[in-house]
Parts: structure tokens; C-alpha cells; sequence
């Protein structure tokens, strides 16, 4: 394959994970701050909000994982390897 | 994993130019009529289902009404699902989906941990290798391609032609943006499922790749949580979206993604 092509695609494998990790991660630092702070608050609620927790934090790693499935796309299967 | 081992040995040395021509998946083709199907993943997911059917048969063979062992797991399993069903889609309607909600649960848990716990490298087979039956994108969109069936149905079978009213239902001007809805609504269901359980038997593979033993053991704990949560998530996805259905726009749509 064009070497243009793989090196394109292996650094823009490397900026989909790297850029899809930031906003998530601000994410899942903000809700897990809260959560800890919810429960220093209110210890007896602790079962639900880390059930909630939880869920949320799945939720926002998908988005990493959009980039990461990206990333595969371009390493392994990519569409404009000709 | 030696299959596997080599294809991400050449993932690590990157910088040769072959990179992009490797595939993660290196499939076992079967030929059904003028079909072609990924024979691993049939094999995998008959393995799933043969699971599941064994373990209720087991449970409903002898029901006691002190429940025992497997029945005692099966009703376990069935209170949790309920109470899933019933937290999303809400007490009055929740009792018809329990079985869909359930089965989708079931399902994508059993194969999410198939592919953790049974040692499916020890057996050889021709080409590619057998992993769990959800980290084929194939086997994602087909569950996520049936959870907009069942919500188009739960809204249409409710509300008739009125269903399609949510289409334009706070403004007009927003009538893209629902279409789109459709189509990403699945695409992101059958995407994070497939990247999660990809990603972890990556995770594991590349570890084991560097360090043989005992080093990837926590990743792999870790990976058996999140795909305990991947299938809750699913389900409940699923079931948000079928509420949401049933209960039209402009309802509470905290669980969209």
C-alpha cells in the first residue's frame, strides 16, 4: 500500500484514541468527584450512587471506544488501503 | 492466542507498511447457499445459546417452591431483570418486554464472559479464531438492528400512526434531527457493545503478548466487569428507547447516550 497512506492512517489511528480519551476522561473525573462527594454527604445512599455511577461512567467511555473503533478501522481494515 | 499474539506482534512493531493490512478479524468462512457467514462466530454463539437453554431446563425441570440451586439462580436472574424492565419502561408497562429485555441481557452477558472464561484458544480451528460471539460487529448490529424493531413496534402497536407525530411533535424544524435518531440510535448501541468486548480481548491479548503471567490476571477481572456493565447497558438502552417509544418525545430522555 502507499506508505503516505499507512503513516495517514496510523497517526490518525493514534489522534482518534488520543483526542476521543480527553473529553471523557474530564467526564468521568467530573461525575466520579461528585459521586464521592455524594456520598461523603449522604454514606447511606452510597449502593445507589454507585450503581448510577456506574452506568454513567460505561456511558462515557463508549465515546473512547467510538475512537478506538475507529482507530481499528483505519489499522486494520482500512478503506483506503487500495 | 498465538493467532492472535502474532497478528498484534506486528501491531507492536509498527512501522512496517503491511500494518494496515492486517485485519483484527481473520474469519472462518462457511458457505450457506450463496451466503457467506463467520463459521467461528455460529459456533460460539451455539455454545451461548446451548448455555442458556441448559441452565433454564435445568432450573424449570423440578420447580420447588423453596427454591434450590439452579432454580434459585434462574429466579435470581429473573428478579433482576424485572426490576430492569420495570425501572426503564415502568410499572404499568414494563410486563410484555420482560422476555426481549431479558433474553438481550442473558444473552450478551453469557457471551461477553463465554469469551472471558472458556478457553476457546486450546481449540484449533482452520482459520481465524473462536472469541466471544460479541466481538463480531456482525452479531452488535443484529441485536441493536432488533432493539429498533422492538421500539418502532412497542410505539406503533401503542399509539398507531400517532407514533410518527414525535417526528414532528415539538417543531417541524427538528424533523432531521428525529430521522437521525434512527439511524444512530443503533449505530452507537451495536458500536460501544463491539468496541468494549473488542477492546478488552485486545487489552488482554497485547499484555499477555508482554508479560505471559499473572500480570494480565487484574485486566482480566477487569475486563469480567465491564462486561457485566456492557450488558446491563444494552438492556438498559434497550429498554429506555422502548419507554421512550411507548411514552412519545418530550418525556424524560436521561438515558439517551
Amino acid at each position: 500500500m502507499d506508505p503516505q497512506i499507512a503513516s495517514a492512517s496510523v497517526l490518525a489511528a493514534a489522534l482518534a484514541i488520543g483526542l476521543a480519551a480527553i473529553g471523557p476522561g474530564i467526564g468521568q473525573g467530573n461525575a466520579s468527584g461528585q459521586a464521592v462527594e455524594g456520598i461523603a454527604r449522604q454514606p447511606e445512599a452510597e449502593g445507589k450512587i454507585r450503581g448510577t455511577l456506574l452506568l454513567t461512567l460505561a456511558f462515557m467511555e463508549s465515546l473512547t471506544i467510538y475512537g478506538l473503533v475507529i482507530a481499528l478501522v483505519l489499522l486494520f481494515a482500512n478503506p483506503f488501503a487500495g | 492466542m498465538m493467532h492472535q499474539s502474532s497478528l498484534l506482534l506486528d501491531f507492536v512493531q509498527a512501522g512496517t507498511f503491511s500494518l494496515a493490512k492486517l485485519e483484527v478479524g481473520h474469519h472462518f468462512y462457511w458457505q450457506l447457499g450463496n451466503l457467506k457467514v463467520h463459521g467461528q462466530v455460529f459456533m460460539t454463539t451455539w455454545l451461548v445459546m446451548a448455555l442458556l437453554i441448559v441452565a433454564s431446563l435445568a432450573a424449570t425441570r423440578n420447580i420447588q417452591r423453596i427454591p434450590q440451586g439452579m432454580q434459585n439462580l434462574m429466579e435470581y436472574a429473573l428478579e433482576f431483570v424485572r426490576d430492569l424492565a420495570k425501572n426503564q419502561i415502568g410499572e404499568k408497562e414494563y410486563r410484555p418486554w420482560v422476555p426481549f429485555v431479558g433474553t438481550l441481557f442473558l444473552f450478551i452477558f453469557v457471551a461477553n464472559w463465554s469469551g472471558a472464561l472458556v478457553p476457546w484458544k486450546l481449540i484449533r480451528i482452520p482459520e481465524g479464531e473462536l472469541a466471544a460471539p460479541t466481538n463480531d460487529i456482525n452479531t452488535t448490529v443484529a441485536l441493536a438492528l432488533l432493539v429498533s424493531l422492538a421500539y418502532f413496534y412497542a410505539g406503533f402497536r401503542k399509539r398507531g400512526l400517532g407514533y410518527f407525530g414525535k417526528y414532528i411533535e415539538p417543531t417541524p424544524v427538528l424533523l432531521p434531527i428525529a430521522i437521525l435518531e434512527d439511524f444512530t440510535k443503533p449505530l452507537s448501541l451495536s458500536f460501544r457493545l463491539f468496541g468494549n468486548i473488542l477492546a478488552d480481548e485486545l487489552v488482554v491479548a497485547v499484555l499477555v503478548l508482554l508479560v505471559p503471567l499473572f500480570v494480565p490476571l487484574p485486566v482480566m477481572i477487569l475486563g469480567l466487569f465491564t462486561s457485566a456493565i456492557q450488558a446491563l447497558v444494552f438492556a438498559t438502552l434497550a429498554s429506555a428507547y422502548i419507554h421512550e417509544a411507548l411514552e412519545g418525545h418530550g418525556g424524560d430522555e436521561h438515558h439517551a447516550p
